[in-house]
């Protein structure tokens, strides 16, 4: 059962207060491994016998491929993309995520507003507009913070897909250095994921350490999220 | 006037226009557009919904009606500040008269009779900036339902508000999202001291108070002209028959 509360005004014409599914949310900052923990723990849910479904970032049917177009062009301001990210954020919220809960799904989410926030603060873009323009945001059931340090990410990085242009804070970061560039933005991001932290409630998971290790510590922690959901609807005793 | 919208010192003005629709605001700011033109104002002009990197998902939001009222309010939001960023705001700094067909009041007016929170939208739109003349052209709802409507002609799904459900006549429901509009409007004449100018007037009349409005302004605008080469023509006896060629004589005048 999700609690239904947000972060600020209400979605317009929402009237539940409860929801039977769970809402989990990992965050964390780029190559942090998010999407291969939330890949393993869906399989892992649904090993259980859990309904589970996968959100993330520019996955709407709304905004997703405009804001990819917008990131190709290099077209659009920093404010611009964050209004497009919140327009992704709220028709996934409306079309997949409370829909999904309302069925008694697990719905588990690659970011959330909070990487809004931190690209925000890590840009400079006035923090309270943005947290005020996603507060028709549902507050989830819980907020995992994979939490790693800039030697143990850079490695990971290289051995994958290499340093993003976006990833490197290049739109608008002095220098065209990428490396150089890449090591301040996430540092700045990094820090901006710690300055928020407490404010959100992140449980935070230590993601310096192995992919198996990081699913151990997630599986115990998740577990604890939606084992209530098997005693829900039973009498009690 | 609200603390809402920021204040500015730019050398430029920002007259706009608002109303709902069949309130005839485009015609007055179209006559007014043009007749600062023929005086060789420098006018720019932006127009509610044209961004074009933005416009493509609205597009594509309406045509699948895949829009909510936080969605559709949202990319509006995003429109508008791709418009301010990229026409309006530079134009006021270098100086020119901006002319904007519609603004935030009618989000603030829009999304809210869709069902936003007021002080929500005031918020996503905070980076606007507040006009140095903000008309509405006030009108009643039979009127402008009586100018929209003649010919029955196919009204857009959002257009009428049936994403709303209230109901599933387009007519019916047009008729009362329009109601909900017009109520908004009063209270943001109020709340931003826009001023009011009755559109049921005859067009003309509207017209010289629209223009008794902004001659106030006009002090210390910048001038342009377009057609340079008209004077240069006279001078020296030529016939320009080469400009046609660059497109000049092509009645480029016309762009701002």
């Amino acid at each position: 059962m999700t609690q239904v509360r947000f972060y600020g005004s209400p979605l317009p014409h929402f009237s539940e207060t409860e929801l039977p599914g769970k809402f989990i949310v990992i965050e964390g900052t780029d190559g942090v491994g998010r999407s291969t923990q939330i890949a393993l723990l869906q399989e892992w849910l649904e090993g259980l016998g859990f309904a589970a479904t996968a959100t993330g970032l520019r996955r709407s049917n709304l905004a997703g491929k405009g804001i990819a177009r917008a990131k190709q062009g290099h077209t659009v301001s920093d404010s611009v993309m964050h209004l497009l990210y919140a327009t992704d954020l709220a028709d996934r919220l409306e079309t997949q995520i409370i829909p999904a809960l309302r069925a008694g799904m697990v719905v588990l989410t690659d970011r959330y507003i909070y990487s809004l926030i931190v690209r925000a603060q890590a840009r400079g873009t006035d923090p309270q507009w943005i947290r005020k323009v996603v507060g028709f945001a549902l507050v989830p059931d819980a907020i995992f913070y994979l939490q790693a340090d800039l030697p143990h990410l850079v490695p990971r990085v290289l051995a994958t897909r290499g340093f993003d242009y976006w990833e490197s804070g290049m739109d608008f970061l002095k220098g065209r250095k990428l490396f150089r560039n890449y090591v301040r933005y996430q540092t700045r991001l990094l820090a901006q994921f710690d300055a928020i932290a407490d404010e959100f409630g992140f449980r935070r998971i230590d993601a310096n350490c192995s992919v198996v290790d990081v699913f151990s510590d997630l599986r115990r922690e998740v577990s604890a999220v939606v084992t209530p959901m098997k005693r829900e609807g039973v009498e009690e005793e | 006037m609200s603390k809402s919208l920021r204040r500015t010192a730019y050398p430029g003005k920002l007259i706009i226009v608002e109303g709902i629709d069949g309130s005839g605001k485009s015609t007055q700011l179209d006559l007014l557009r043009k007749w600062l033109m023929s005086q060789n104002y420098l006018v720019a002009f932006s127009e509610w919904n044209s961004s074009p990197m933005v416009n493509r998902i609205t597009k594509r939001g309406k045509k699948t009606k895949a829009l909510s009222p936080i969605s559709f309010s949202l990319i509006h939001a995003a429109d508008f500040l791709d418009r301010l960023e990229r026409q309006i705001l530079p134009a006021l700094e270098a100086g020119a008269i901006v002319l904007a067909d519609r603004y935030v009041f009618t989000a603030f007016a829009r999304d809210v009779a869709r069902g936003c929170e007021p002080q929500w939208v005031r918020d996503e739109y905070s980076m606007a900036v507040h006009p140095t003349l903000a008309m509405y052209f006030r009108v009643p709802l039979d009127e402008s339902l009586n100018r929209i409507l003649v010919g029955r002609p196919e009204l857009k799904y959002y257009e009428a508000g049936l994403d709303l459900g209230w109901s599933s006549d387009p007519y019916e429901s047009f008729r009362l999202f329009q109601g909900r509009i017009l109520q908004e409007y009063d209270k943001i004449v109020e709340e931003y001291g826009l001023a009011v100018i009755d559109a049921t007037q005859p067009l003309v009349k509207q017209q010289e108070q629209v223009r008794e409005l902004v001659t106030p302004l006009l002090e210390g605008s910048l001038k342009v002209s377009l057609r340079a080469w008209r004077e240069a023509l006279t001078k020296e006896s030529l016939l320009g028959r080469y400009l046609e060629e660059i497109g000049a004589n092509g009645g480029t005048g016309e762009q701002s």
